[in-house]
């Protein structure tokens, strides 16, 4: 009975860690055709205008009411205290720190991830990869590559457009709907935002970048058999995707506060 | 040209070839039938590294594949050419990108002679004036014939062509076939053709090899395989229900 258990256990345990070491070469064959020649900037053009430009509008509708229900909830627990002229810097401090580079990249896998994921597995079922390896060309540079390095751009310009996206809604309703003036609003900001709030919040939209796109490429690349297999691990790569944005914020959180 | 020997594979405990050895000579058009789900489509993977055999050897040109990896592997790959079943076209490319895109990651031909060679690939096949075309917005049958071109743009020594006519009108299979016969004709290539269609098949091939249950039970002209006293092959050939061949 326990030896059918401990093997039970060491064989799970083998199995997800083949995955994981499997995972890990992917990534790292990833980073190594980054650096090896040819360079695709036609290709790396084209996925910063799928992941990027077009996630403007959803980054710009949600920073934006992101920094709006902030401001309201953090006026409501300031105002009890008497230090509303604290709502700049607790929405900016918030924003930047913590919910620009988390939700943007929550928004970003939502929209552009499960998109790439689903593409590369569609390629996959329908022999689209196997031709490029047959050609003697390398998947993962044409495939993989330029949506890696897309990321590594992409993520951060986003983050840092949700945190001004988000600054602005807080303006709207603390100064525009709730009464405070503009002047504190800002004024309170510049005193308590230094740069290594605005660092530790790039570190981790790039963090970010390079995780989903990591998690999204290889979940897509490795797709099993038919629609169902890309519905599955379409879902796969979001979902681990969000929970690895989760773990790791904390993480990092942990370590740089 | 080509050398397959005593190969193996499994795949999670069901075996699909259990020693498959064959030969096919330099500019032999070779096809291989047998039942679907037979294994026909693995062996052809086999040929180009797609997939590593449990046991066995691939030579090509005299060098086992089955060992290569990386570099050298690309290299033996630049042989060939491969015409999906499906078809393969990336889609998000036009016909003519399709064609194309072999000439301009694989070579350094300037843009004038890459054009003139996709022209001429377009007008082999028969769709000139198809250039702007995406995949998705033409038919089934010229999606197989955009393959062949793209197959055949780098003119390589093997031609490796996976169920070219599946799911094709018998007007465009014979179409289709006389664009084999024909090109194998002006380019001189080697080709391995998975096929189902017979008895066109044997107007086609210069020898047909019929794989049964993990081996080539049998390999000859499409005379010999014709007038085969071998029930399997006998039974396979009618089309017949009543035969050593069980239906599952």
């Amino acid at each position: 009975m326990i030896e059918k258990f401990l093997r039970a256990t060491g064989s799970w345990a083998i199995s997800i860690l083949r995955r994981m070491g499997h995972m890990f070469l992917f990534l790292l064959r990833s980073i190594y055709y980054i650096f090896v020649p040819p360079f695709k900037f036609r290709l790396l053009l084209r996925e910063i205008r799928f992941i990027g430009t077009k996630s403007m509008t959803v980054i710009l509708l949600m920073g934006s009411f992101t920094g709006m229900v902030l401001a309201l909830q953090i006026f409501y627990t300031l105002r009890k205290v008497g230090s509303e002229a604290m709502l700049g810097p607790a929405v900016a401090i918030s924003l930047i720190r913590e919910l620009g580079p988390v939700l943007s990249a929550l928004t970003i896998t939502g929209r552009a991830g499960s998109a790439l994921a689903a593409e590369i597995g569609i390629m996959r079922i329908s022999e689209q990869i196997d031709a490029l390896t047959a050609m003697a060309l390398s998947p993962i540079r044409y495939l993989i590559v330029p949506k890696m390095v897309a990321a590594v751009i992409v993520f951060p310009l986003l983050a840092a457009i949700y945190d001004v996206i988000g600054i602005f809604g807080g303006y709207f309703v603390g100064v525009k709907l709730l009464g405070l003036s503009a002047g504190t609003y800002f004024s309170q900001m510049k005193h308590f935002i230094v740069m290594e709030d605005i660092t530790i919040g790039m570190y981790k939209a790039l963090t970010f970048g390079v995780l989903v796109l990591w998690i999204c490429c290889y979940k897509g690349f490795y797709t099993g058999y038919g629609a169902e297999g890309v519905s599955k691990a379409t879902t796969e790569a979001v979902v681990m995707s969000s929970v690895l944005i989760l773990v790791s914020d904390y993480v990092l959180g942990a370590f740089f506060i | 040209m080509i050398k397959i020997a005593d190969l193996h594979r499994s795949f999670g405990g069901q075996t699909v070839l259990r020693g498959v050895s064959l030969s096919v000579a330099d500019k032999e058009l070779i096809a291989i039938i047998g039942e679907s789900g037979g294994g026909k489509s693995v062996l052809l993977r086999h040929l180009i590294g797609l997939l590593k055999p449990d046991r066995g050897t691939v030579q090509v040109e005299g060098e086992d594949i089955t060992t290569l990896t990386g570099r050298k592997l690309d290299r033996i790959r630049e042989k060939f050419g491969v015409v999906f079943q499906g078809g393969a076209l990336f889609d998000s490319f036009t016909v003519y990108d399709n064609i194309a895109f072999p000439l301009k990651e694989k070579t350094k031909l300037p843009k004038q002679e890459i054009h003139e060679r996709v022209e001429e690939a377009l007008e082999d096949v028969g769709l000139k004036g198809m250039e702007s075309k995406y995949p998705a917005e033409i038919s089934g049958g010229m999606k197989k014939r955009v393959a062949l071109a793209r197959a055949l743009i780098t003119e390589p020594k093997i031609v490796l062509f996976d169920e070219p006519t599946t799911g094709l009108d018998p007007i465009m299979l014979h179409a289709i076939h006389k664009l084999i016969t024909d090109t194998h004709r002006k380019y001189g290539f080697t080709g391995v053709m998975i096929s189902h269609d017979i008895p066109e098949i044997f107007h086609v091939a210069d020898r047909i090899a019929f794989l049964y249950r993990g081996v080539i039970e049998l390999v000859g002209t499409p005379r010999e395989i014709r007038t085969s006293s071998d029930p399997v092959v006998r039974q396979f050939i009618r089309g017949s229900l009543r035969g050593p061949i069980e239906i599952v």
